[in-house]
C-alpha cells in the first residue's frame, strides 16, 4: 500500500485512474477540466461576438454563423460551463466541509460527469455535422422546431444527456448532505457553502425534470413528427417558453446560490470573521429558492399572458430582491470591523458586491412589467444577466478558484497574477456591460447580426468590444497562471488563508479516504472553534477503524458512450437507415453495462486500520 | 440462551406489528377500489360536470394520500425527508400544472 | 465494521433491512428524492396535455368523449391497483424474512403489470386503428401518447427492474446487500400507480366528461 504512493504512476496508469475513479477529489478536477474547457469555449464564441459588433454595419462573420455562435454561446455557458464548474466546486469541498469519507453514491457521481462530457461533446459536434443550433439559448417554439440544420437535434439530445448527468449530481449531493454529515454537524452548523449547495440541488432536482420533459417534446416535433409546437396542427408554442422557463429560471438560482456560499466563506476567511447572521443567511437562501420557482413568467411579460398573470409574477420577483438585499447586507456587516486580508479571493468577493447589487436593481426594473415591455429584448436585458451571472456566478466561480486550488491541487495560485487577472476582468467587465444598458435604453435589439451606422451606437458598441478584450486578457492571465503554478508553484500549507471550515484541517495532499477518524464538530466553524479554544486540531468522534471505500468503475463511462452513440444515431435516423445501427449499438452498450451494474455484486473494500496507523506515522 | 429467547421475542413482536400494519394496507387497498368503483359511476351516470370533476379530482387526491402513506410508509418513522421532498414536488407540480392550464393561450 | 461477508448474509436480519446499511440509507433517501422529481416530470406533461387536450388546430380528429371506452381502462386500473397491493405484500413478507413468500407476491405483482402493459398495448393499438388517433396526426394525439407513454415507459421499467432483481438474488436469499432493492422498487410501483390514478381520473374520466 504505502510504496504505491511514493512510485509516481505512468501516464497510462493515471488516465485509467481518471477514468474510471469514483473519488469525489478526483471527480472535481475532471469537472474543473471540463467546465473549463468549455467556459475557454463559450469565451471564444463570446469574443467573436463582440468582434463582429465593433463596428457598424460590420462583415466579419455571416449572419447565419453569428446566429450559431450567440446560441451556442449562451447554451454553452449556462449548461456545459458554469454548471460543471458549480459541481466541481461541490465535489471538491462539501463532503470535506460536513466530514464525510466520500459522497453517498460514488458511482452516481461518477456517472453524472461523464454524461455531462459527452452531452457536452455531442451538443458541439453539431458544429461539425452541419451547424449549429441557431435559435437562441432559449430555443423558442418557432426557431427551434423551423430551424433547417441539425443544430437543434443536437441542442436537445446534448442537453438531454447532460441534464441526467446534473440530475444525477443534484440527488447525490442532496443525500450526501442529509445522511452523511459528521457527529455534531448540525444544519445549523454546516458551512453556507454547503447550505447553498444543498439547496442548488434541490432546486435541480425539480427543475431539470421539466427540461427533460420539454427537450423530449422537442426532440419528438422535430424529428418524430409529434406536434407539441405546431399550432397548425393543434399545438402551441407557449408551452415550450413556459417549460423551459419553469426549468430555467430555477437554473438562474442553481447556479448563484453555490456561488453566494463561496462568498460566504470567502468573505468570512479572509475578514477573519464568523459571517455575520448566519442564520438569516440560511434562511434567506431557502427563501431565494422557494419564490425562485414562482417566478419564471417574468420572461414572458410580452408573450401576452394578461394583466393578473403578470402582476403576480412581477411581485413574486420583486420579493426575491429582499432575501437577496439580507444577503448583501450580512455581507458587508460581515466585513464590518474585520480584519480584512485582500488576497485575490477577498479582491473577487469585494468586485462582487457592487457589480451584483447592480445586476440586482436592473432586475428589479425588468420586473416591473409594463417597464419590461420596452426593456423587452434590447440590450438592456443582455446588461442585466450578465451582471447577475458574470457579476455573481463568474466571479464566485474565480474567486472560488483561487480559495480552493491549495485545497485541490495543494498549490496555492500566484497571488501577484491574480491581481491582475482580477482588475484586468474586472475593469473589462464593467465597460463591455454597463454601457450596454445605454444601449438597450435607445432601442439596439439582442441578437441582432449587425447595427447600422448613424444611430449613435457606435460609441457604445466599440467601448463594450474594448471591454471584452480586457476580460479576455485577465482570463488569459488566469490560464498562465494555473500553468506556471502547475510547473514550479511549490506545495503550499494545509492551511493556508487560516481557514475556519473543516476542509482546511485536512492533510495536503488530502488522503483518499478524507478522514482517517471522522471529526467531532462542536459548533459553526468547526476549526476555528479548534484553533481558539482548543489545541488547533479536530477532536476524533470515534476510535482508528477499518475504513470501507467503494471500488472504481469503468462502467460510467461507458454508459455515457453509449447514449452518446444513441444520440448520433437518433439526430440521423430521418437522414439514413444507418443510423438505426448506431441507436441499437448504443442503447446496448448503455443498457447493458447497466445490466451489468445491476447484477455484479460492487462491495467496495476496506482499507483496514493497521495500514492506516502505518500511513498516520507518516504523516505526522 | 437468554439472548436466543430474547430475539424470538422481539421476532415475535415485529412480527404481530407487521401483520397490524398489514391489515391497514388491506383497509386502503379496499377503500381504493371503492373510491375508483365511485368515481367511475359518477361519470357513466351523467351528472352535471361542475359536480363530477370536483368529486373525482377529491377522490384521486386521497387514493394518492393512501398510496403514499400506507402503502409508501410515508406515515412511519425516518420519512420527515421524503415528505419534505415529496411535497416540495408537489408544490412545483401545482405551479406548473395551474400555468400550463391558464396562462397558456388555450 | 461489517466485513463483505455480513452484508451478503442471509441470517439475523435487523428489523429493518431495507435501511440498516449506510448504503441502503442513501439508496432509500435518494430514491424518495428522485419520485420528488419525477413529480414534476409527470406534472409537466399533465399540464401539457390538459394544455392540448382536444387541441387538433386543422387536422381531423376524435374528441376525448368519443374517443375513450372506460370499461377496458377500469379494468387496467383495478389491476395495477392490486398490483400495487401485492408488492406491499412483498415488502411485509420481506420484513419478516420470509423470501419465498416476497418472491411468490413480486412474481404476481409482475404478472399484473404485465397483463397491464399488454391491455395498454391493446388500448393504443385500438384508438390508432379505429379513430386514427396517431401520435403525430394532431396536438391531442402528441399530448395523450406522450403522458400515457412515460407512464407506460415506466411500468416497462419497473417490470424489467423486479424481473433483473428476481433472478439475480433467486438462489441467494434476502441479505442486507439486496434488501433496499427490493425496498426501492416496490416504492418506484406504488409511484407509478399514484401516476396511474391521476391519469385515470385527469385523462379518461375527465375525458369524458368533457
Amino acid at each position: 500500500m504505502s510504496t504505491a504512493t511514493v512510485e509516481k504512476p505512468g501516464f497510462g496508469a493515471t488516465l485509467w485512474e481518471y477514468l474510471t475513479t469514483v473519488d469525489h477529489k478526483k471527480i472535481a478536477i475532471l469537472y474543473l477540466l471540463g467546465g473549463g474547457f468549455f467556459f475557454l469555449l463559450g469565451g471564444l464564441e463570446a469574443m467573436l461576438i463582440r468582434l463582429q459588433l465593433m463596428l457598424p454595419d460590420n462583415n466579419l462573420i455571416g449572419a447565419q454563423f453569428y446566429n450559431e455562435i450567440m446560441t451556442m454561446h449562451g447554451t454553452t455557458m449556462i449548461f456545459l460551463a458554469a454548471m460543471p464548474l458549480i459541481f466541481a466546486f461541490m465535489n471538491a469541498v462539501v463532503p470535506l466541509q460536513i466530514g464525510a469519507r466520500d459522497v453517498a453514491f460514488p458511482f452516481l457521481n461518477s456517472l453524472g460527469f461523464w454524461l455531462f462530457l459527452f452531452g457536452g461533446i455531442l451538443l458541439n459536434l453539431s458544429w461539425f455535422l452541419g451547424g449549429a443550433p441557431d435559435g437562441g439559448w432559449t430555443a423558442y417554439a418557432p426557431f427551434s422546431i423551423w430551424s433547417s440544420t441539425h443544430g437543434f437535434d443536437f441542442y436537445a439530445i446534448g442537453l438531454q444527456i447532460s441534464g441526467f448527468g446534473t440530475l444525477m449530481g443534484g440527488i447525490n449531493f442532496i443525500v450526501t448532505i442529509v445522511n452523511m454529515r459528521a457527529p455534531g454537524m448540525t444544519y445549523m452548523r454546516m458551512p453556507l457553502f454547503t447550505w447553498t449547495a444543498l439547496i442548488a440541488s434541490v432546486l435541480i432536482l425539480f427543475a431539470f425534470p421539466a427540461l427533460t420533459v420539454g427537450l423530449f417534446f422537442m426532440t419528438f416535433d422535430r424529428l418524430f413528427g409529434a406536434n407539441f409546437f405546431v399550432p397548425e396542427m393543434g399545438g402551441n408554442e407557449i408551452i415550450w417558453e413556459h417549460i423551459f422557463w419553469i426549468f430555467g429560471h430555477p437554473e438562474v438560482y442553481i447556479l448563484v446560490l453555490p456561488a453566494f456560499g463561496v462568498f460566504s466563506e470567502v468573505i468570512s476567511t479572509f475578514s477573519k470573521k464568523r459571517l455575520f447572521g448566519y442564520s438569516a443567511m440560511v434562511f434567506a437562501t431557502v427563501l431565494i429558492a422557494f419564490f425562485g420557482f414562482m417566478v419564471w413568467a417574468h420572461h414572458m411579460f410580452t408573450v401576452g399572458m394578461g394583466p393578473i398573470a403578470n402582476s403576480i409574477f412581477a411581485i413574486a420577483t420583486m420579493a426575491i430582491a429582499v432575501p437577496t438585499g439580507i444577503k448583501i447586507f450580512n455581507w458587508l456587516f460581515t466585513m464590518w470591523g474585520g480584519s480584512i486580508r485582500f488576497s485575490t479571493p477577498m479582491l473577487w468577493a469585494a468586485g462582487f458586491i457592487p457589480t451584483f447589487t447592480i445586476g440586482g436593481m436592473t432586475g428589479v426594473m425588468v420586473a416591473v412589467a409594463a417597464a419590461d415591455l420596452q426593456y423587452h429584448d434590447t440590450y438592456f436585458v443582455v446588461a442585466h444577466f450578465h451582471y447577475v451571472i458574470v457579476g455573481g456566478v463568474v466571479f464566485g466561480l474565480i474567486a472560488g478558484t483561487h480559495y480552493w486550488w491549495p485545497l485541490i491541487f495543494g498549490k496555492v495560485l500566484n497571488e501577484k497574477l491574480g491581481k491582475w487577472t482580477f482588475w484586468f476582468f474586472f475593469i473589462g467587465f464593467h465597460l463591455t456591460f454597463f454601457i450596454q444598458h445605454f444601449l438597450g435604453l435607445m432601442g439596439m435589439p439582442r441578437r441582432y447580426w449587425k447595427f447600422l451606422p448613424g444611430q449613435d451606437l457606435e460609441v457604445g458598441n466599440f467601448i463594450s468590444t474594448v471591454g471584452a478584450l480586457l476580460m479576455a486578457v485577465g482570463t488569459i492571465i488566469l490560464l498562465y497562471n494555473i500553468i506556471k503554478t502547475s510547473v514550479n508553484g511549490e506545495r503550499s500549507s494545509q492551511d493556508p488563508w487560516d481557514g475556519r471550515t473543516l476542509e482546511w484541517s485536512l492533510p495536503n495532499p488530502t488522503p483518499h479516504y478524507n478522514f482517517k477518524q471522522l471529526p467531532l464538530v462542536r459548533g459553526l466553524d468547526p476549526l476555528w472553534i479548534e484553533k481558539t479554544q482548543g489545541n488547533g486540531k479536530l477532536i476524533p468522534a470515534e476510535p482508528l477503524n477499518d475504513i470501507h471505500m467503494p471500488n472504481n468503475s469503468f462502467l460510467p463511462f461507458m454508459i455515457s458512450l453509449g447514449l452518446f452513440i444513441t444520440g448520433i444515431g437518433v439526430i440521423f435516423r430521418p437522414d439514413s437507415n444507418v443510423a438505426y445501427i448506431a441507436i441499437i449499438a448504443g442503447l446496448v452498450i448503455a443498457f447493458g453495462s447497466m445490466f451489468i451494474r445491476s447484477v455484479k455484486d460492487d462491495l467496495g473494500y476496506h482499507i483496514h486500520k493497521e495500514d492506516l496507523e502505518e500511513e498516520g506515522a507518516g504523516v505526522e | 440462551m437468554a439472548d436466543n429467547t430474547n430475539s424470538n421475542y422481539q421476532d415475535q413482536f415485529f412480527k404481530e406489528k407487521h401483520k397490524e400494519e398489514m391489515k391497514y394496507q388491506v383497509i386502503t387497498f379496499a377503500m381504493m377500489i371503492a373510491f375508483t368503483i365511485i368515481a367511475f359511476g359518477l361519470v357513466v351516470g351523467d351528472f352535471s360536470k361542475y359536480l363530477v370533476v370536483p368529486i373525482i379530482l377529491v377522490l384521486a387526491v386521497v387514493q394518492v394520500l393512501f398510496q403514499l402513506y400506507y402503502f409508501m410508509h410515508l406515515n412511519q418513522k425516518g420519512h420527515e425527508m421524503p415528505s419534505l421532498m415529496i411535497f416540495s414536488g408537489v408544490f412545483a407540480a401545482v405551479l406548473t400544472i395551474l400555468a400550463l392550464t391558464t396562462i397558456t393561450w388555450i | 465494521m461489517s466485513t463483505h461477508e455480513d452484508v451478503l448474509s442471509s441470517e439475523n436480519l435487523p428489523h429493518e433491512p431495507e435501511r440498516a446499511t449506510l448504503e441502503g440509507k442513501n439508496k432509500f433517501m435518494g430514491f424518495w428524492f428522485f419520485l420528488g422529481g419525477e413529480t414534476v416530470l409527470f406534472a409537466s406533461l399533465f399540464g401539457t396535455y390538459l394544455a392540448l387536450k382536444n387541441s387538433f388546430g386543422d387536422a381531423e380528429g376524435t374528441p376525448s368523449q368519443e374517443l375513450f371506452g372506460l370499461p377496458l381502462v377500469f379494468i387496467m386500473t383495478v389491476i395495477l391497483l392490486t398490483s400495487s397491493l401485492t408488492s406491499v405484500y412483498g415488502i411485509y413478507h420481506m420484513k419478516n424474512q420470509a423470501f419465498k413468500k416476497m418472491m411468490v407476491w413480486f412474481t404476481i405483482t409482475v404478472l399484473l403489470g404485465a397483463s397491464f402493459l399488454g391491455l395498454e398495448v391493446y388500448e393504443f393499438n385500438h384508438y390508432v386503428h379505429e379513430f386514427h388517433h396517431t401520435f403525430t396526426a394532431h396536438a391531442f394525439g402528441s399530448a395523450f401518447y406522450a403522458l400515457v407513454g412515460f407512464h407506460g415507459a415506466h411500468v416497462a421499467f419497473g417490470l424489467l427492474w423486479f424481473l433483473t432483481l428476481m433472478f439475480r438474488n433467486a438462489k441467494r436469499g434476502l441479505n442486507l446487500y439486496n434488501a433496499p432493492k427490493f425496498y426501492l422498487v416496490s416504492l418506484y410501483w406504488h409511484f407509478i400507480d399514484v401516476v396511474w390514478v391521476f391519469i385515470f381520473t385527469v385523462v379518461y374520466l375527465m375525458g369524458k366528461v368533457g
